[in-house]
């Protein structure tokens, strides 16, 4: 199983799309980890910059209908190979949740209440996730705050994610 | 409670519920092409699974740049290619075999009603024509296909559209299925399997059903599908020929993969096509589309004909007779590119590809090449393209081009004005 713990990149937008998350253009390269340099390049948004932004995070929170446009895998593989194995959101677009699910990692809804209030509180601040899949709480803390957010996925969805992915799954089982 | 073709599908080959509406199912042919298949054969080896289900119902060609244009697209043939041969998969076409997956494969007899199919490609719904549920997938459960011979979806929801009248001459299956498109929107089937049925269905042939299938998922649905039917049987009888005793058992047999007369449906349509006229797209979005007859006079930059949409033979005969005897306009690029070698040849032998190339166009070999962009015909930025193909989103065939989708009538008489035109000038019609 991935893991689900780290630091926070926060996204505050709405939309944001699998070619933002990584360009058509690389998608001739043929292994994941070649995708490693490129995640986010396209992303225009103020106060974010891929280079000094993306390297040290383990989690991405984000707003609504994230990773919409096409149903390229390599999104979350942009996201893997940079150690980001969860995007907590409002909402996805239907194929990139189940590419994530796929790929073992999660993609998981909270309220815009929610994320309103973990925006306000953590944004720009440096935040650490701790994610207790068992119990289905995430914990995040950064200095002089903390919150405990409880979440819901699907047993097929919590299933994919133990077995490390659909591969993984279909292989114990098919 | 009565079924649709999908749900009866699904019925059929069903291997598991793990749960909720979950349907893991049993697969009758995995497609395989070089685009997206070698990230899942270096996936599968790093895991130290490189394996497959089974080698004879895995088919893989190369065709989307071939031959390979540079150092990276040559890598991912390269990939495919070892692959196909260290696992014995005998239906691998490459170079001098090798055509448009979507075009090659049902050509070749490997598509039967009532199969389940995926491929890394979302155009897999074309095989729908031959009413088996043929989906696109993401590499992940291509993946899985190729290893374990399984695909999981939900349990599938069905619309109907029902084409009724009679269309007009000069009038095609690609018309139709770009104002079904306009109709409903690029996400009017999102999540469900458009079964295409009707007098105008049933009187396709096909070809033509191919057309209106592999556009399914421009309208967001999963999978097109056609009752299998006498047309369907006719087609594939070279290919099963010893497992029926006549084209009757055979039409009896396929029987099992029709809809109840008492199948729910989660959406119908009756889409009536007596005044249609032909049709082109406008815009950056499959939906946006418009009578040819308002555009007329749009120069355009390149004419393409080909693809897994429209490069069948049929296509190319029709193209054919408006540019018979006439030349295309001096600033326009003709390219045709049959969809594959079968069709190349029969082109060749009817007289076809000399009427093409005494009108100006250059000819290409079998391969999707301009269709996404990435050879044989690309765009330069600010040029437009008529084109035969399937998808006009911004940038398709070429950065900062324009593609509008039309028929290959339409295509071939926009190359002789240089600008969009209504092919009945040159071939009476509508
Ligand atoms: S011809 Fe175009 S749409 Fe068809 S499979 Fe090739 S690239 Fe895709």
């Amino acid at each position: 199983m991935k893991s689900f713990n780290g630091k926070i990149l926060f996204l505050d937008r709405s939309d944001i799309n699998t070619d933002e998350i990584i360009p058509a253009r690389y998608l001739t390269e043929i292994t994941k980890e070649a995708l490693k340099p490129y995640l986010l390049e396209d992303l225009e948004m103020t106060g974010f910059a891929p280079e000094r932004d993306v390297a040290p995070s383990g989690a991405v929170i984000t707003r609504a209908n994230f990773g919409c446009g096409s149903s390229r895998e390599h999104a979350p593989w942009a996201l893997e190979v940079n150690d980001i194995n969860i995007v907590i959101g409002e909402s996805f677009a239907r194929i990139f949740k189940q590419n994530m699910f796929n790929c073992g990692m999660m993609a998981v809804e909270l309220s815009r209440d929610v994320l309103d209030d973990l925006m306000t509180r953590f944004a720009g601040k440096e935040t650490e996730l701790v994610t207790d899949l068992e119990a289905g709480v995430f914990h995040f803390t950064a200095a002089g705050e903390a919150l405990e957010v409880p979440f819901e996925i699907s047993d097929f969805d919590r299933a994919l994610v133990e077995a490390g992915g659909w591969v993984g799954y279909a292989d114990q089982h098919y | 409670m009565g079924k649709t073709i999908a749900e009866k599908i699904f019925a059929s080959h069903l291997v598991d519920n793990p749960s909720g509406d979950i349907q893991v199912i049993r697969l009758d042919a995995v497609f395989c092409h070089e685009i997206t298949t070698p990230v899942a054969i270096t996936d599968l080896e790093a895991r130290g699974m490189d394996r497959v289900f089974d080698p004879a119902r895995i088919k893989a060609v190369i065709d989307h740049v071939t031959p390979a244009k540079d150092s990276k697209t040559a890598m991912q043939g390269k990939i495919l290619r070892e692959w196909a041969l260290r696992h014995g998969i005998i239906d691998f076409f490459d170079i001098g075999d090798n055509g448009v997956c979507h075009a090659l494969f049902p050509e070749k007899g490997f598509v039967r009603p009532g199969y389940t199919i995926i491929m890394g490609d979302s155009h897999t719904c074309t095989h729908g024509a031959f009413g088996a549920f043929a989906a696109g997938v993401g590499t992940t459960d291509l993946e899985v296909g190729m290893l374990k011979g399984v695909c999981a979806f939900h349990a599938p929801q069905t619309m109907k559209v029902s084409i009724t009248g009679e269309l007009a001459a000069g009038v095609y299956a690609k018309d139709v299925i770009l104002a079904v498109i306009g109709k409903l929107g690029v996400n009017g089937a999102t999540n469900r399997v458009i079964e295409f049925g009707g007098p105008v269905v049933d009187a396709m042939s096909m070809e033509a059903r191919m057309t209106l299938c592999n556009m399914a998922i421009e309208a967001g649905g999963t999978s097109g599908i056609c009752a299998p039917d006498m047309t369907t049987v006719t087609y594939l009888w070279p290919f099963i020929q010893d497992e029926f005793d006549s084209p009757e058992a055979a039409l009896e047999a396929y029987g099992a993969f029709t809809a109840d007369s008492d199948a729910v449906y989660a959406e119908e349509i009756v889409f009536h096509v007596g005044d249609l006229v032909p049709m082109a797209t406008f815009g950056y979005k499959p939906d946006q589309v418009k009578p040819i007859a308002e555009m007329v006079g749009e120069k355009v930059d390149q004419v393409y004909i080909g693809s897994c949409t429209n490069g069948r033979i049929e296509d190319l005969r029709v193209a054919a007779e408006v540019l018979k005897g006439r030349h295309i306009h001096k600033g326009v690029r003709g390219v045709l590119s049959p969809a594959t070698p079968a069709v190349y040849k029969a082109a060749l032998k009817e007289g076809l590809i000399e009427i093409f190339m005494d009108a100006g166009f250059c000819v290409t070999n079998p391969t999707c090449g301009a269709c996404l962009g990435m050879s044989n015909g690309v765009l330069a930025e600010g040029e437009v393209c008529a084109s035969t193909t399937n998808r006009n989103f911004n940038g398709r065939m070429g950065k900062g081009g324009m593609v509008h989708l039309m028929s290959p009538a339409s295509a071939a008489a926009t190359a002789l004005t240089g600008a969009i035109t209504n092919s009945h000038i040159y071939t009476g019609g509508e």
